[in-house]
């Protein structure tokens, strides 16, 4: 550590921690450390930003933590500064303290203002971490921080049947994301032999080397992290959640998805800019997703009657936009225009319940006159068409079902014979079998060494989709996703001679865990609580205290950076050869459902409308 | 204050049938209109009983009914009352005493027991949606998430005032034809299944042949379309509200409730169709396994509903007690005869409640009147550059008469930041890059330092003071849109007349007398209407206080007035002021004619209305916890100012919050009470009425009026998710006529929680200041009035003037009443303002 930047990310996370043991009513203390923590690192980065400027503004990089390390694997936190980071910091700072005091009136009295402003500080520290990463391990923990709150504000009416859907459905995206993020690393590894930090990228010879010799690898690594960037910043063919993703009270939906959140894959894209700049073929991919979402978008923004989804698709368009800026190479303009659009969205959005008063009276002193517009050129039929299109989103929301989640879940129903008994005994001779062989390894032939892994990780792929899939048994989901983590670590294990002490930081965190949201979801069934997935519970309205447990438990499950399993995750990966793509491709999925059906399970048991209709409940549709 | 419309006269509410009988299409359509939600669009916010369907029944009732049948909280919980009854809001007296009369005496300790301690819980779910819930039940399909999103979206497109960029196609036709003619002239479609599609192009068929596809057995029709429409009442109340009232919409269109339920049939039979597979399933009455129960069959009493009514009226008598106990105590101040230094007219308005206070205590020779906030005066009003004509009176009236601004225009600020052109490509591009840094700046400073923007909603721009206003017709009557423009001579004393006897002021005028009309101001606030006074249908009363003020100056009407009885002297002026509720600021029209004289006494009176509205602004601020209500004056009113222009403020003022009480009677009656801002004043002098004529108008307006405003606050406020908006925090606009959550809600009629979290569910108490006998017969002229009464919506006490008996209306006699509370003498009311939040007792001051 020999610079401030430690401290900066060390600020918002402070304010969150000791933002959580304020009461629940004291609304001053709480919107007091929200703001000291923001103000105060705001301030601070004014500070430093103007000292680094002046100083010559060398951008640099710093190894700060090294959490992990064995022979060829470190895990260190490292962070960097630069003018990407500059820009994004400061909109950044700039935005969330305003935002927090706009919140403290706006939300006063409101049932969830500590949670809100838990989330914030959250929100906030991941914000941090991710912008001030050096390397992508750095980065993936801010990144999963900012889905977690993002799940959390989206489903802050966490009561409501439609905020808690579309949570869901954001995070899943976030999920999609988060597999490519973990493939990209995991592609990096076996292409620089190292965690590599962004700053190297920089370093033409070295990424042209490595690149020259697997320049497949090259290319599949940038495109994961073209998925990533597009799933976070609502491009193509993911845009759809970014309307939905406005549920939460506007200043939220104003900051994360107005403004910063949405934004962060601009910033990824210009983080890696050195690793895909001379790979011609994706930066014209690039650019073409960026026009292909602007158009798309913009249309979708034209037909769009409700204020919030309008500006949710402006956005989404004007960050085409910058993708194109970005894949031409104007990192100047794309820093620019990011910073105009995040502080425009952020207003309008701010402003949008005057939008009433505004328009009735713009409409009331000028004559009714139906405006023409450039549609108007197009033959009826054609209009129409895109009318009709438009309106219905380009079918993109009911593509995402349709091509992704059905077949999953479809795949997932056939599986209804595994009873909790049956995967157990399933899971218990599965596992001492496995263990069998991989002690008698020495007598297995090198075509059977080279199937297990794939065949341990299908069986932990098959237990998870089932879980995902489930709709009765509760305990049965929970313990196969537990179940699926073994299974992961079984096979590797047949993939490459590794020290047992990877297992056990892999599986530390999951079995631990694993057992808390066990013993939650019991207590929960023992008060005579009748619990399925089949519908939404909203438990957390009578047991809030145990909502809490059962969150941190899937936390940790999930590999979220709580417990050693996150660098157990990435340790793993590690250990999956370049060119066993099927293997790392089982397991990222098997880590995309883990983490979904988690959520889901989270979501069902204690979000969503209560189950006893005699509390004051809201309606389904609303 | 806002007004209420009964939309449905009584004579055509349909007879309660059970839903399970023949289908009758007109019957099941008219049914449905009246029970769905009836709020306007948010420009014409209105408020009204949220269940206006049960008032033919009586209140406790009514809620049981609506509570078993729609799944609605009626009342507050269990819980709530017992905590009540714990903290002393609900005295234990009246307890007892409410057991007694409706269970009888010997009954008392057995009910209270079992009220107070035992399991009362109600755990039946409602029987609205039983029966469509059969379909998930059959085929595991979720029509709702299915259906809801593209129907929600293209009703919203459709009936968009002015929000999307690229406006509905074809809306010049109905809802059902122009999705046709989509339908058919597209590449697209707007179902799944080629079948439908077909079926819709075809347009052969008709309601009842859908459900017949859809439901089988007609006997489900009416339940199955109640179903369908209560899973969105929102929308749906939207749609028949836009059927029923096409002008509502500024830029008008053509939909009815049929079409869209056509529409809405025809989706669900697409969704069966993608789910199942054409052919691949039946009518839901031949596939269900459990015959649902009847929607309308009576809901017979049950002692959780017991419990119930017992907690409420014991809940509202432990206040009106107080305040009746108060009010007799009062009559036998007598008012002093002293010459006046002015008078003063305001709004019947709870809020001007406590104005109206302050001003007499800082000027104890002035006198203060209350009266409907349109001052007797209705009429469209049309501003400069107006294109579009407003209404400026209450909602049920229909004016002939209108009134045009002229002479001066008003420039309209423009905000880029709702210019279309954000939206675009293009202009996105630039304008992020460009105003996108001016958005920064502003929002910086709008949060530290907040002021008026184009996009607030102000009571002093609703019209420019400076303007002139055709008042009066000339010789020549001249029409505009079928409208006389300006009144007669005899139109105008007619007015005159009409106002100063309802309100008892017909001698003895000061040489001001102000007329105050008021109006709020917010920003951020898609309510922004419910904030306005309602006696004008929600906007501002400026308009109306400075015509009246016109005609009472006028030479001729003051001749005819004089003829009539009434003596103004010259002496006298009429000064038209409008009172911003939000600010407590106030702005007088005219003031240029007054002579030197009046002037003088003008600029004089101006300071005390100044103070008293400092004053007015400290009351009121000891609701709102971040401002300090011990601070400063000056400091403390500009907080209170800030609060209507601050972007994060969502409750700039707490509007009609509280309201409980509608006083009808002289000012002597109340002068000396401290009520809390809970109660409407209508001034009315018994005297000069002796047959109740006036009175007859007077509640006539006010049974419905402050009547429907309490009970929206009521229902608002007691299931505040089903019959409110919930709270406003996340509410997105759609198409600038409603709000929902996110945008694939379903619109939320009803008051936010932010509105009504400070509220005390009571029923309004109109107490009346005259005979029993008058006021019984008054009543009883109008049935629509009369209903009110009779179903016990809103409660009715006597004073007689001369004895100060109280009568209390009970099973449609009045019975003597006798209160028992003390109400305490203090001085020491600032102190109390400054450290109390909740809400206060009633005070002798």
């Amino acid at each position: 550590m020999n610079t401030i930047l430690p401290v900066f990310v060390l600020i918002p996370l402070l304010g969150f921690l000791s933002s959580l043991f304020i009461r629940e009513k004291a609304e001053t203390a709480l919107s007091r450390v929200a703001f000291v923590t923001v103000a105060l690192h705001f301030v601070l980065l004014l500070a430093y930003s103007v000292w680094w400027l002046t100083n010559g503004h060398v951008p640099f990089d710093e190894k700060d933590l090294v959490v992990f390390q064995s022979t060829n694997y470190e895990f260190f936190i490292d962070l960097c500064f630069d003018k990407i980071n500059l820009v994004y910091m400061l909109t950044g700072g700039f935005l969330v303290m305003l935002v927090t005091i706009y919140s403290r009136y706006y939300l006063h009295r409101e049932t969830g203002y500590k949670r809100f402003f838990n989330t914030l500080l959250f929100f906030y520290s991941g914000y941090t971490i991710t912008i001030l990463s050096g390397n992508l391990e750095t980065l993936f923990i801010g990144w999963e921080i900012l889905g977690i709150s993002s799940f959390l504000l989206i489903a802050f009416y966490r009561h409501r049947y439609l905020p808690v859907k579309n949570a869901v459905k954001v995070f899943s995206i976030y999920r999609i994301g988060d597999v490519g993020l973990i493939l990209a690393m995991w592609l990096s590894h076996h292409l620089f032999h190292e965690n590599i930090t962004f700053f190297k990228l920089n370093n033409y010879e070295l990424v042209h080397e490595h690149l020259q010799t697997h320049s497949l690898t090259g290319v599949v690594l940038s495109l994961m992290i073209l998925v990533t960037a597009a799933a976070k910043s609502a491009q193509l063919p993911f845009s759809t959640w970014l309307p939905r993703a406005m549920e939460g009270p506007t200043p939220s939906s104003a900051i994360f998805y107005g403004s910063l959140s949405v934004h962060l894959g601009v910033f990824l894209l210009l983080r890696t800019f050195p690793l895909w700049e001379h790979q011609t073929s994706v930066r014209i991919l690039i650019g073409l997703l960026g026009l292909a979402t602007a158009i798309v978008t913009t249309s979708i923004a034209r037909v769009q009657s409700s204020v919030k989804s309008q500006i949710a698709y402006s956005s989404a368009a004007q960050i085409g936009i910058i993708f194109i800026e970005v894949s031409l190479g104007w990192l100047d303009m794309a820093l620019i225009h990011f910073a105009g659009n995040a502080f425009l969205r952020t207003y309008q959005l701010l402003v949008s319940p005057s939008v009433v008063t505004y328009l009735i009276r713009e409409q009331f002193y000028s004559p009714v006159v139906r405006k023409k517009t450039i549609e108007d050129l197009l033959p009826k039929k054609l209009s129409h068409t895109l009318y009709m299109l438009s309106l219905k989103e380009w079918n993109l929301d009911n593509a995402m079902y349709r091509y992704l989640w059905n077949p999953l879940k479809l795949a997932g129903k056939r599986l209804d014979i595994l009873t909790p008994q049956r995967s157990i005994v399933f899971f218990i001779v599965a596992v001492v079998a496995g263990f069998i062989l991989l002690w008698n390894e020495s007598h297995l032939t090198s075509g059977l060494m080279h199937f297990l892994p794939f065949f341990f990780s299908a069986i932990g792929l098959v237990l998870v989709l089932k879980s995902f899939t489930e709709r009765k048994n509760v305990k049965l989901a929970w313990m196969l996703v537990i179940m699926n983590h073994c299974f992961i670590a079984l096979a590797i294990s047949f993939n490459e001679h590794y020290t047992m002490l990877h297992n056990v930081l892999y599986l530390s965190g999951v079995l631990v865990c694993g057992a808390i949201g066990y013993l939650a979801i019991r207590k929960l069934r023992l008060k005579g609580n009748n619990i399925d997935l089949d519908r939404f519970h909203g438990f957390s309205f009578e047991h809030p205290l145990l909502a809490l447990v059962f969150i941190l438990a899937c936390l940790g499950v999930s590999g979220f950076p709580i417990t050693p399993t996150f660098i157990g995750e990435d340790l793993i990966f590690t250990h999956i050869h370049e060119h066993q793509a099927g293997l790392a491709l089982f397991t990222a999925l098997s880590f995309i459902l883990d983490g979904l059906a988690i959520m889901r399970i989270y979501a069902r048991i204690f979000m969503g409308p209560h189950v006893k209709s005699i509390y004051e409940m809201a309606y389904r549709s609303s | 204050m806002s007004t209420t419309v009964s939309f449905v006269p009584l004579a055509v509410i349909p007879e309660q049938v059970s839903s399970f009988a023949q289908f009758n299409e007109e019957l099941t359509l008219h049914e449905l209109g009246h029970y769905l939600p009836a709020q306007s669009p948010l420009k014409d916010f209105i408020h009204h009983n949220t269940l206006h369907a049960f008032q033919d029944r009586k209140f406790f009732d009514a809620i049981r009914n609506a509570s078993t049948r729609f799944g609605y909280k009626v009342s507050l919980s269990i819980e709530e009352y017992r905590q009540y009854f714990k903290e002393g809001k609900i005295n234990e007296k009246f307890l007892d005493s409410t057991i007694a009369r409706r269970k009888g005496q010997h009954l008392v300790e057995i009910w209270k027991e079992k009220i107070l301690t035992g399991d009362l819980t109600t755990s039946a779910l409602p029987r609205i949606g039983m029966l469509r819930s059969n379909w998930k039940k059959c085929y595991q399909v979720d029509l709702d998430s299915m259906v809801h999103p593209t129907l929600f979206r293209l009703v919203c497109s459709y009936l968009d005032q002015g929000i999307s960029s690229w406006q509905f196609p074809l809306q010049d036709r109905n809802f059902l034809n122009s999705l046709r003619e989509m339908e058919k002239n597209s590449l697209m479609s707007f179902f799944k299944s080629k079948r439908v599609s077909k079926l819709f192009v075809e347009n052969r068929l008709e309601l009842s042949d859908l459900l017949e596809m859809l439901v089988g057995d007609e006997k489900y029709f009416s339940q199955y379309l109640f179903d369908q429409q209560f899973a969105h009442q929102g929308w749906s109340g939207m749609v028949a509200t836009v059927e029923s009232q096409p002008e509502t919409l500024i830029d008008s269109r053509k939909i009815t409730l049929k079409d869209f339920i056509i529409f809405e049939l025809l989706l669900e039979m697409d969704a069966l169709d993608r789910h199942n597979g054409v052919g691949k399933w039946k009518p839901l009455s031949q596939v269900m396994v459990e015959t649902p129960s009847d929607l309308f069959a009576s809901v017979p009493p049950t002692e959780y509903f017991d419990a119930i009514a017992i907690f409420q009226e014991a809940f509202e008598w432990s206040f009106y007690d107080e305040v009746l106990a108060g009010l007799i105590m009062q009559q036998k101040r007598l008012r002093s005869k002293h010459l006046k230094t002015f008078q003063a007219m305001f709004c019947i308005d709870d809020r001007e409640c406590s104005m109206r206070r302050y001003l007499e205590q800082e000027d104890s020779h002035c006198e203060t009147y209350g009266t409907p906030g349109f001052f007797g005066v209705e009429f469209y009003f049309k501003p400069v550059d107006g294109q579009h004509l407003t209404k400026l009176c209450p909602a049920p009236v229909n004016p002939k008469v209108l009134i045009k601004e002229s002479g001066v225009s008003t420039k309209r600020e423009v905000d880029p930041h709702f210019s279309k052109h954000t939206h675009s490509i293009y202009g996105g591009w630039l304008i992020s890059q460009t105003l996108g840094f001016w958005s920064a700046v502003k929002l910086f400073f709008n949060i530290l330092r907040p002021t008026g923007s184009p996009a607030s909603a102000s009571s002093f721009k609703h019209m420019n003071k400076d303007a002139s206003l055709s008042i009066e017709a000339g010789e020549h009557i001249q029409y505009e849109n079928g409208l006389q423009v300006g009144y007669t001579l005899t139109e105008m004393t007619d007015r005159v007349e009409g106002l100063l006897r309802s309100i008892g002021l017909v001698k003895d005028f000061a040489p001001i007398v102000y007329v105050v009309g008021h109006g709020a101001s917010s920003v951020n606030n898609p309510h922004y209407a419910a904030y306005d006074c309602g006696a004008c249908s929600g906007r501002a009363g400026s308009v109306n206080s400075r015509v009246i003020c016109y005609m009472a100056n006028h030479k001729g009407v003051r001749n005819l007035l004089e003829d009539r009885g009434i003596v103004i002297p010259n002496t006298t002026h009429f000064v038209g002021a409008i009172h911003d509720t939000t600010r407590d600021d106030i702005e007088y029209f005219d003031e240029s004619v007054l002579s030197l004289e009046l002037a003088e006494m003008h600029r004089k009176h101006a300071m005390t209305m100044r103070s008293a509205l400092d004053k007015n602004a400290k009351e009121r601020s000891r609701r709102f916890e971040y401002v300090n209500s011990s601070k400063d004056l000056n400091r403390l009113h500009q907080d209170v100012r800030n609060r209507s222009v601050s972007l994060f403020e969502p409750r700039p003022e707490l509007n009609h919050a509280t309201n409980a009480l509608c006083i009808v009677g002289r000012r002597n009656l109340t002068e000396h009470l401290f009520l809390d801002r809970r109660s409407f004043l209508n001034s009315y002098d018994y005297q000069i009425d002796p047959d109740g004529t006036y009175l007859r108008n007077i509640l006539r307006a006010a049974a419905p009026v402050c009547g429907g405003i309490n009970l929206e606050y009521y229902f608002s406020r007691v299931d505040n998710e089903k019959l409110g908006a919930g709270s406003k925090l996340p509410h997105n606009v759609m198409g600038l006529f409603g709000v929902a959550n996110g945008i694939d809600g379903d619109l939320r009629p009803g008051l936010p929680s932010q509105m009504i979290e400070v509220h005390d569910p009571v029923r309004l108490l109109i107490i009346v200041e005259h005979f029993p006998d008058v006021v019984l017969n008054t009543v009883r002229t109008s049935e629509a009035t009369w209903e009110w009464f009779k179903n016990e919506w809103v409660n009715l006490v006597v004073i007689q003037p001369e004895t100060h008996e109280l009568f209390v209306l009970r099973k449609e006699i009045f019975e003597p009443y006798l209160p028992v509370s003390k109400v305490h003498y203090t001085e020491k009311l600032e102190r109390i303002i400054e450290t109390r939040m909740d809400n206060l007792p009633v005070y002798s001051i």
